[in-house]
């Protein structure tokens, strides 16, 4: 239900503060009409969503086409460094970059709860908008349900994503082997930590902000320069360790990765110290790893460290073998350790 | 960090290690108490750094994997209870009870909820005046205070809808039972550091006496344990048994006064059973008296008493044998087969600390990481 | 187990709990310093679960890094004799 400070009708109003998402948003009748024509159609303003039709049609360059989806389901929808609705676009972008795509069209599904602010939804929506401009994609179809108050958590948000892979790009698991050299795109742990920041008891300050960004800039650049990547994967929940796992399990092979050339920031080392947290397992939503040949690792590198969201690239390691999937860590005092899959989350370990 | 780096130095961290293999002429068997120290261990590969001849095996220094079953049975009978917000460290999360964990109780509705401190607990029940805010007070001497300190300041602020279900332990009489057990093989110990900062280095003096057994107060961070363990094998080489004291940065011989005041004006010490290996005298603490008001147990009556007693512990789990130092994990039977983090049979699986889990984790492939070691 | 790092004291509050903001590495957090009521702004004070335990003794630590160093450089002579 509305707040009790809302006007009692709202006819053609402006979205007010103090406004809510009442189930009828969600009915497909006139509120919702007006949901679209207030809130998502001049945000994400673009000819094929401006059709209003069922779907998007469009043609596409030549190549392979990428396709993605993720949902969000973040808390707090705010943190520093950004926020749900930024997140959600970033988050298809880089899948889509992941596959050696450019990509080119969104799709946003939003699940909301009844009683949601429609102020902040419009802050969130704002900020899909904006994120959706720096990445040059278009968001040409939606869809907005609502659900009872108690059945959600405010928002829930939803984004699938089409790109185009140029011909001859070809990344993937499939092709790591034996010598590849692995870059890690920048320091690891931040966004994690700025979430973590704000849960309730176990909050911290001192600034830590997400590493939240789109990575499609670099992934292109990186394929331009030559470099015959042969697999890229954004780190993102379960962080890099994660992350090797799956591409080890992949493609059979087994890495050896230095503890002391994988950057961390000092405050999220501090964060995960006090939390008993090992930050290689932490989330990051503007990073990823890349392998390259040896022989091309320094220009990789080169490349990476060009653009500001992989300023602080780094070479982590090699894949040392091909037999068993395996992640070895040579620690900073010189001995190696298994870097293994986490059954779930990682909990802060306290006592 | 300042204070923590400079202890994971990999230059000093070798001239330990050749200090420590021109040291030992014998082969020794020591525990590292704790469960943290554990971590560290297997965390930074120590075990490597160690002559073939010196053996650590991992102590019984993990709370969360000595709460009984029983306990935990209590903890997810309280978080399942209406109008209850129950609070836990992390760890206690994953650990099974008899049927089920926290996480399940959580799915199942109960609002249980991860704190950093019991201060947030007590900052939540503040909150929440509706509600009954019950923290499950794990943890050794070290953590006790902390718990202690909560209550205090509960009753100074008359916050009334706020208690503890409580389950520490303490070290020294764990210490006393492994060296009581029949068939102990540990010939020196490297103590808690954190526990020591807090209680002083008496106690240990009266184990040293009793059982001639040398121990060293040993740090957290790869160079503390490399240095307790040189201090270690010293003694065990010259036949030397004392209390030494490797982590003087925060221990002080009569430890911290005053969390020693306020866990004695709280907290009395009681018999206590140990998960997989029996009841302890004198090894547990519970309320005082005077603030048994904020004893779950006593609040939520009856029910929550029996629950505790019926609590089953997996037959085939080993806990007792490991948290002894009498077995390795990897030689549990169960060990990757049927006990995994995913469905573990004991909690020194689910722990972040427990020896288990920190095998699984680190080291499932010995054999293949020591031929990598070799060689380099 | 007890999980205790060390931090920066950077501002103490007066009140019952001795409230204090300290800072690890950047990120601070508040630490009741009722356990360890000696700390002073600029002291490094050991901290589990929301309480300091101890005030970092900063000399002892510089005592046991000199001793690692002089053994990494000595080596040999000081571990001769068991
Ligand atoms: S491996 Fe599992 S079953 Fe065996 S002792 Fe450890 S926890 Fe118990």
């Amino acid at each position: 239900m509305a707040s009790e400070d809302a006007p009692a009708v709202s006819c053609p109003l402006p979205l007010a503060s103090g406004q809510h998402v009442l189930l009828a948003h969600g009915g497909g009748g006139r509120l919702m009409q007006k949901l679209i024509g207030d809130v998502f159609l001049p945000a994400f303003a673009n000819p094929l969503l401006a059709k209003l039709h069922d779907g998007a049609v469009f043609s596409v360059e030549a190549g392979r086409l990428a396709f993605t989806t993720d949902s969000y389901v973040v808390q707090p929808l705010f943190f520093p460094g950004g926020d749900i609705g930024s997140l959600a676009v970033y988050g298809t972008v880089n899948d889509l970059a992941m596959c050696g795509a450019k990509p080119l069209y969104l799709s946003v599904g939003f699940i909301l709860e009844e009683g949601f602010s429609l102020e902040l939804l419009q802050r969130i929506v704002d900020s899909m908008a904006e994120a959706a401009r720096k990445t040059q994609v278009q968001l040409v179809t939606g869809d907005t349900k609502v659900v009872d108050r108690g059945k959600g958590d405010g928002i829930f948000i939803n984004t699938a994503g089409i790109g185009v892979v140029p011909p001859g790009v070809m990344v993937g698991p499939h092709r790591v082997q034996a010598g590849d050299r692995i870059l890690v795109s920048g320091d690891l742990g931040a966004h994690g930590l700025a979430v973590l920041s704000m849960r309730e008891g176990l909050g911290f300050g001192g600034g830590i902000e997400s590493d939240s960004a789109p990575l499609h800039g670099v992934v292109a650049d990186l394929l331009h320069s030559g470099v015959d990547v042969h697999c890229l994967r954004d780190l993102t929940r379960g962080g890099l360790a994660s992350a090797l796992n799956e591409i080890a399990t992949a493609a059979k092979v087994e890495m050896t990765i230095e503890e002391r050339s994988i950057p961390v920031q000092e405050p999220v080392r501090g964060g995960c110290e006090i939390l008993g947290l090992d930050p290689l397992y932490v989330a990051n939503e503007g990073r990823f790893v890349a392998f390259v040949p040896p022989a091309q690792a320094e220009t990789a590198l080169a490349v990476l460290r060009r653009h500001a969201v992989s300023h602080n690239a780094s070479v982590i390691g090699t894949v040392t073998g091909s037999d068993e999937p395996l992640i070895i860590l040579r620690t900073l005092l010189g001995t190696n350790r298994i870097v293994d899959l986490l059954s779930g989350d990682q909990l802060p370990r306290i006592c | 960090m300042k204070y923590v780096t400079e202890f994971r130095d990999s230059k000093a961290a070798r001239a330990l290690s050749e200090a420590i293999r021109r040291t030992v002429r014998r082969p020794w068997t020591v525990m590292e108490v704790c469960g943290g120290q554990t971590h560290a261990i297997v965390r930074f590969g120590l075990d490597a750094l160690f002559p073939p001849g010196l053996t650590l095996v991992h102590g019984p220094g993990c709370p969360v994997c000595v709460t009984p079953v029983g306990l935990i049975d209590q903890a997810i009978h309280l978080a399942s209870l209406p109008g209850v917000i129950f609070c836990s460290f992390g760890d206690m999360l994953r650990v099974p009870g008899s049927v089920r964990d926290l996480f399940a109780a959580k799915a199942a509705g109960g609002d249980v909820r991860v704190v950093y401190s019991p201060l947030d607990a007590l900052t939540l029940a503040q909150a929440h005046l509706d509600r009954q805010v019950i923290c499950f007070a794990v943890g050794f001497e070290t953590t006790a205070p902390a718990f202690a300190a909560a209550v205090v300041q509960a009753r100074r602020l008359g916050v009334k809808n706020f208690s503890l279900l409580v389950a520490h332990v303490l070290v020294p009489p764990a210490i006393g039972a492994i060296l009581n057990a029949p068939g102990n093989r540990v010939q020196g110990f490297l103590a808690a550091g954190h526990v020591c900062t807090v209680m002083g280095c008496k106690e240990y003096d009266e184990l040293v006496r009793r059982h001639r057994v040398p121990i060293v107060v040993t740090g957290f961070e790869p160079l503390d344990i490399l240095e307790g363990v040189l201090l270690l094998v010293r003694q065990l080489e010259a036949g030397r048994a004392e209390v030494e004291n490797q982590y003087a940065r925060s221990v002080r011989r009569q430890g911290n006064p005053e969390a020693q005041a306020v866990l004695r004006e709280v907290f009395e010490p009681v018999p206590r059973a140990w998960r997989g290996i029996g009841e302890i005298p004198q090894s547990g603490l519970r309320l005082r008296h005077a603030y048994a008001e904020f004893d779950a147990i006593e609040r939520f009556g009856g029910d929550v008493a029996l629950v505790g007693e019926g609590g089953v512990e997996d037959a085939e789990c080993r806990s007792g044998l490991v948290l002894q130092g009498l077995l390795k994990p990897p030689d549990c039977p169960a060990f990757g087969i049927r006990c995994t983090p995913e469905r573990p049979l004991g909690a020194p699986m689910v722990s972040s600390e427990g020896a288990c889990a920190a095998y699984f984790r680190y080291r499932r492939r010995t054999d293949s990481l020591q031929e990598v070691r070799h060689g380099e | 187990m007890c999980l205790a790092v060390p931090g920066r004291v950077l501002h103490i509050e007066e009140g019952p709990l001795l409230t204090a903001t300290v800072s690890f590495g950047g990120v601070t957090k508040d630490v009741s310093l009722v356990l360890v009521p000696e700390a002073r702004v600029g002291d490094y004070v050991i901290v589990h679960v929301g309480f300091a335990i101890s005030k970092l003794d900063e000399e002892a630590a510089q005592r046991s890094l000199d001793a690692f160093a002089a053994l990494g450089e000595l080596g040999e002579p000081e571990e001769s004799a068991p």
